[in-house]
This record gives C-alpha cells, sequence and structure tokens, in this order.
C-alpha cells in the first residue's frame, strides 16, 4: 500500500519524502489542477527540481492535471500534459475527457491515474476510463461506504486509491457546482472552491461574520473560532433551526480504518492538502508512515497520540470517518 | 428547436405523478425524461411503471427518454442501471459515467445528462464516438463556454455534431452526496429515512442566517434557491445552434412555463422582450441566469449581453 502525500511547494515536498511518502503529488502553477491557490504549486523550474528531489530519494511524484479545460484554453492543459510527459513523472492524474484522451494518445507511456474529480464510483464507471484511456489507478470520491468499497475492490478493473486524511469534501467531486453558483469559480472550471478572493471577514458587535462573495457562509461569537468559509461548512437556516445543514467544520480521518483498508487490496493512502505547510506534511505523513509500516506487519495496534495528533492537525480540531461509515451518511 | 421536460427531481406519491404526466399529454413539450435521477431509495414508481409511463406518452405522440440515477455506489443500483441501460426499447439519458459505459458497450445511442463533464470539444467528439447522440451543458458554463466547444469540436471532425440541449428553467443540479441532508434535517438516519423526502414536494430550502435564499435541500442532492431561466435567451440559442431547450420540473402544474417557453420558442417576435429585463415566471429576485453569461450560477444579469 502506497502512501501519496500532497506538496504545494518545493519545502513541502521535501518534507513529504523526508517523512516516508511513497509517492508526492504536486500541480503546476496554473488552474489545470484542483489546488489552484495564489503562492501555490510549481513552475516548470520548480518541477525540474521536484523530480529530482523525488527520484533521488526513490519517491514517485504524480502531477495532477484534474480540471476541466474549457475549450477556449486547451492550449494550457495541453501544455501541462507535455510538460509532465517531458518531466518523466510517475503519473498524471487527471479528471477531463479530453486531457485523457490527449495524454493516452500522445503520451502511451506515462501512468494515467483518474482523479478523484472524475467521479468514477462504480465499477462501470471505472471499466469506462480504463477501456477507453487506459488508466492504472483511480482515486475515489469521499461517497462510499466500507461495504461499497469493499465490494468495489473486488471487482474493480484499475487499482484503487483512497482519501486517509485531510479536508472532506461532502459532495461527489467533479459533480459539485456550489461554489461557482455563489462566486465564479468551482473545482471544475478554476481548480478553486470557495476561492479565497471571494472571502470577507467581517468583526461585528458579536464576533466575526464570514462571507463569500457576499453571501453569509457563518457568524461567530467571540469565544468560537472562526473558519474559513467552505460554503458546505456554514451554518445556515432550515425551517426553524440553524445549524451546519450540509456538512461541519472537520477533516476526514481514517486511520482506524486501515487494516480494513489494507485487507481489501487497496493500493493506496491519499492525504489530502498541498496548501498545507510543510510541518504539517511532515507530521502527518509521519504518522500514515508508521500507521501503514505497522498495519502491513500485522500489528493493528495504533497508539492513541496518532489519532491525538491528526485531530489537533484537522479542521476545526474535529475529525470524521466520513461517507465510510454508514452512520454518517 | 424543441422543448423538453427533464425528470421530477423531488419525491412525490406515485398518483402525483401519474397525474403530472397525464397533464402533459396537451402540452406542448415535444421530449420527456422520465426516471429517478437522485436517490435509489425512492420507489413509489418502479421501473416497471416509469417503462408503462414511457409506453404511454409514447402512444400519445411523445418523445420519451428514460433517465437515469446520477450517482451511482451500491451493487442494487448498478443492477437497476443495467435493467434501464438494457430495456431495448427506450433512448436512454446517462447520468453517470457507469451508464456511459453500459450504453456504449451495447452500442446503442444514448443522451448524456448535465452531470456528465463535457467541458469542451474534444471530450464532446470522444463521447459521440462511443454513442452520444445528444448532450447537455455541465449547468455551471456559459455561452461562451458552448460556442467554444463547437468551434473547437467543429475543428477536429466534419462530422455532424451531437445534438446540444441546454438546461433552461429549474432550479439548478448542483451537488450530490453520500449524505442525505434531508434525512440528516430530521434526524433520522439515512437507512431509515422513513422516506421523509416525500414530506417536501419541493425539497427543504437552506437559507444564509440574514435570510438570502440560497440552497434547497433534496436528498442527497442540492438544488440552487433561484430559478434558473433562460426564457429571454432562447434567441441566442438559436443562433448558436442549441436543438432544445429544458424545462425542469419545479411544481406539479407547469404548464404556464411550458406555454411560455413554447411561445417564445415557436413565435419569437411576439414574445422578444424590447428592453433587457427578464420575462418572469416567479419573482424577479427569485431567478437567476448567472450561469449563461459567464457569473456566479446566482447572478441575475437583466442587461443581455454577456460578460466581456
Amino acid at each position: 500500500m502506497e502512501l501519496v502525500c500532497p506538496a504545494g511547494n518545493v519545502p513541502a515536498l521535501k518534507a513529504a519524502i523526508d517523512a516516508g511518502a511513497d509517492a508526492v503529488y504536486i500541480g503546476f502553477k496554473d488552474d489545470t489542477n484542483a489546488r489552484s491557490f495564489a503562492g501555490l504549486n510549481f513552475s516548470d523550474t520548480k518541477a525540474n527540481k521536484a523530480i529530482q528531489l523525488a527520484h533521488q530519494k526513490g519517491t514517485k511524484l504524480f502531477v495532477a492535471i484534474n480540471t476541466f479545460p474549457q475549450a477556449g484554453r486547451w492550449q494550457t492543459w495541453q501544455y501541462a500534459a507535455d510538460q509532465a510527459a517531458d518531466l518523466g513523472v510517475d503519473a498524471i492524474i487527471a479528471a477531463d475527457i479530453a486531457v485523457l484522451d490527449y495524454i493516452s494518445d500522445k503520451h502511451p507511456n506515462i501512468n494515467l491515474h483518474l482523479s478523484v474529480q472524475g467521479s468514477a464510483t462504480n465499477r462501470e464507471a471505472l471499466a469506462f476510463y480504463q477501456q477507453q484511456f487506459g488508466i492504472k489507478r483511480a482515486v475515489l470520491p469521499r461517497v462510499l461506504s466500507m461495504a461499497q468499497l469493499r465490494h468495489l475492490s473486488k471487482t474493480s478493473p484499475v487499482e484503487l486509491e483512497v482519501f486517509g486524511y485531510g479536508s472532506l469534501c461532502i459532495m461527489a467531486e467533479g459533480r459539485c457546482y456550489l461554489s461557482s453558483y455563489l462566486t465564479d469559480q468551482s473545482p471544475n472550471t478554476g481548480g478553486v472552491c470557495s476561492p479565497a478572493k471571494d472571502v470577507e471577514w467581517v468583526t461585528t458587535s458579536e464576533g466575526q461574520d464570514t462571507y463569500l462573495n457576499g453571501v453569509l457562509i457563518d457568524r461567530f461569537k467571540d469565544h468560537e473560532k472562526a473558519g474559513y468559509p467552505t460554503l458546505c461548512k456554514g451554518r445556515f437556516q432550515a425551517g426553524e433551526h440553524t445549524y451546519h445543514a450540509l456538512e461541519e467544520p472537520t477533516s476526514l480521518n481514517t486511520l482506524n480504518l486501515l487494516p480494513e483498508l489494507l485487507q481489501m487490496g487497496i493500493s493506496a493512502i491519499k492525504i489530502e492538502g498541498r496548501q498545507r505547510s510543510p510541518a504539517y506534511i511532515a507530521q502527518v505523513a509521519s504518522i500514515w508512515r508508521q500507521a501503514i509500516d505497522q498495519a502491513q506487519q500485522g500489528n493493528h495496534q495504533q497508539p492513541e497520540e496518532w489519532n491525538a495528533s491528526l485531530a489537533a492537525l484537522s479542521e476545526g480540531h474535529q475529525t470524521t470517518l466520513g461517507a465510510y461509515h454508514r452512520p454518517w451518511q | 428547436m424543441q422543448l423538453t421536460l427533464g425528470p421530477i427531481p423531488f419525491f412525490w406519491p406515485k398518483q402525483q405523478v401519474l397525474d403530472f404526466y397525464e397533464g402533459l399529454l396537451e402540452q406542448p413539450v415535444e421530449r420527456i425524461y422520465l426516471g429517478e435521477s437522485v436517490c435509489s431509495k425512492r420507489r413509489e414508481m418502479r421501473i416497471q411503471d416509469w417503462l408503462d409511463m414511457a409506453s404511454f406518452l409514447q402512444d400519445n405522440g411523445k418523445q420519451v427518454v428514460l433517465s437515469t440515477l446520477t450517482l451511482i455506489e451500491a451493487e442494487s443500483e448498478l443492477k437497476q442501471l443495467k435493467r434501464l441501460c438494457e430495456q431495448g426499447q427506450f433512448l436512454v439519458e446517462a447520468n453517470d459515467m457507469g451508464a456511459v459505459q453500459l450504453l456504449s458497450q451495447q452500442g446503442v445511442p444514448f443522451v448524456t445528462g448535465s452531470a456528465i463533464n463535457i467541458y469542451n470539444g474534444r471530450s464532446l467528439r470522444r463521447l459521440q464516438q462511443a454513442g452520444m447522440q445528444r448532450w447537455n451543458l455541465p449547468v455551471e458554463l456559459s455561452q461562451t463556454s458552448l460556442r467554444e466547444t463547437i468551434a473547437q469540436a467543429q475543428d477536429l471532425s466534419t462530422e455532424p455534431l451531437p445534438q446540444v440541449e441546454i438546461f433552461a428553467y429549474g432550479y439548478l443540479p448542483l451537488a450530490y452526496a453520500a449524505r442525505c441532508f434531508t434525512a440528516r434535517h430530521r434526524n433520522l438516519p439515512k437507512d431509515d429515512c422513513s422516506f421523509c423526502c416525500m414530506e417536501y414536494p419541493q425539497g427543504i430550502p437552506l437559507a444564509s442566517q440574514n435570510g438570502e435564499q440560497l440552497f434547497v435541500m433534496n436528498g442527497i442532492q442540492t438544488l440552487s434557491a433561484k430559478c434558473y431561466n433562460l426564457l429571454n435567451q432562447i434567441d441566442v440559442m438559436r443562433e448558436i445552434g442549441v436543438n432544445a431547450v429544458r424545462i425542469s420540473p419545479t411544481a406539479p402544474d407547469m404548464s404556464e412555463v411550458i406555454q411560455r417557453y413554447n411561445k417564445s420558442i415557436n413565435a419569437p417576435q411576439a414574445n422578444a422582450p424590447k428592453t433587457g429585463g427578464m420575462i418572469s415566471l416567479v419573482a424577479d429576485d427569485a431567478n437567476c441566469n448567472g450561469y449563461w453569461f459567464g457569473q456566479p450560477g446566482m447572478n441575475h444579469q437583466t442587461n443581455q449581453m454577456p460578460a466581456p
């Protein structure tokens, strides 16, 4: 089982490699990837450095080109695909049919992984991408229960990678347009959800309000820590109630499920967070490295401090098993 | 240009569904999409009921397409999907790539719904090769994006383009989750939801804490609170080459909406607004059209020129 860690810059990449990542995934410095944030990601020069650093240490490097190019800007995605191929990356993570088609046609020797943004949640969808584009692996959306995942792991035509830890998307990825409904960008179009350019923090007499493009996402009292206004994690009114109607500000943590994931033959665990700091990535990656190594040796005793540390690093200091745990659904 | 009616997004009692479609026989909607596209637990209408309804509508002169579920996870859902894709009598609208796979393997032509991500001409041509004969533009894309997609597809091949259909009226389908927000609202577990969606025939409105209507929770689906409405864009769509305009059911009686759209399609001069205002079927501030103009979807642009 591979540990696949995120890196938004060279220090984070080094941190992930040193903490024992089997593979690190990065994106180029534009909106061809789903973490298109200011100050983040790899220019051509930095990407060159990344591949050298990774391969020196025997770590794989994946590049995410996982947004959906609109026709007028196709050249940017084609350039990104060619660039990744020239670098000799170990895999390209893609979602759009045109991008997959282009890479499988022009660069048939490159491993293709279907991005979570490809939104394949069943074996027939996986079979489509495998038969049409020869994908080797798929990253699964965070919507399947453990029972569904177990079934899929028995019938999938490709390797499966699942999210282990990090920010939790609760909607089927690649098919969520909530962000572009309120702002002009979504993960599919702009490589970003709830874009920072549209965020406003307003101090009130009672605390702080958070807005996204003028829409009130949440209100915090003085004693509450105001969180980033990710729109599906706001408090809204439904009927008489004001509550986290869609989801609480919480992170996914599946450390406790690791023995089962291993037993199912899941090929890789993905850590979310290319926007996170090198220190964060070092801590999360090293816990997961130890956990995977130990589980692979048949030792399923997880020290309590692992989960405690992961909880402390998480959004709202809360973690959840998300959709893997049926009662959450 | 054809007027179509999308599947009912909400969970209505069987009799209401039957009455709804019977009422459409007299309405000038040429093509009707039938089926459950949101939640596999909604079984007031069984597959056989949908097939019977499809035959009834077809016998009465309507074109019929069977719409698949959008988020397909469980084995039981795949089985239902297979049955739909293999029935052999009616055209199918694929709302998940799993459906695209099953249909293309059989070599039967199909339609793709707006949740199938076609963002460019190359994707369009690739799915056309797989058997797609008509596609729906993803709801978040603009008229500019549509023009560019068509132009790119024409550059790639001289083959006639698949027909294009536009979601023009209704609550926008914005997201699908594993979690059921309606059951959660009622503090019920998803596995024992008491089919409480039926108590919300137009979903559960979700507003910001200062009272702005944002979304509608509809089981595992999240819809826009505002009603997308491109009634005054029919001429623009015609000029782009749009083949069909879709109305998504918002209420048990859609006759006024259908008639207004039909009039706009068939007698454009009679209905064309002289100024920039939108023809309103609901209160003006409950309409939106931002996506079509390359803006946030919730926006309501009254000036009809696309954003530069």
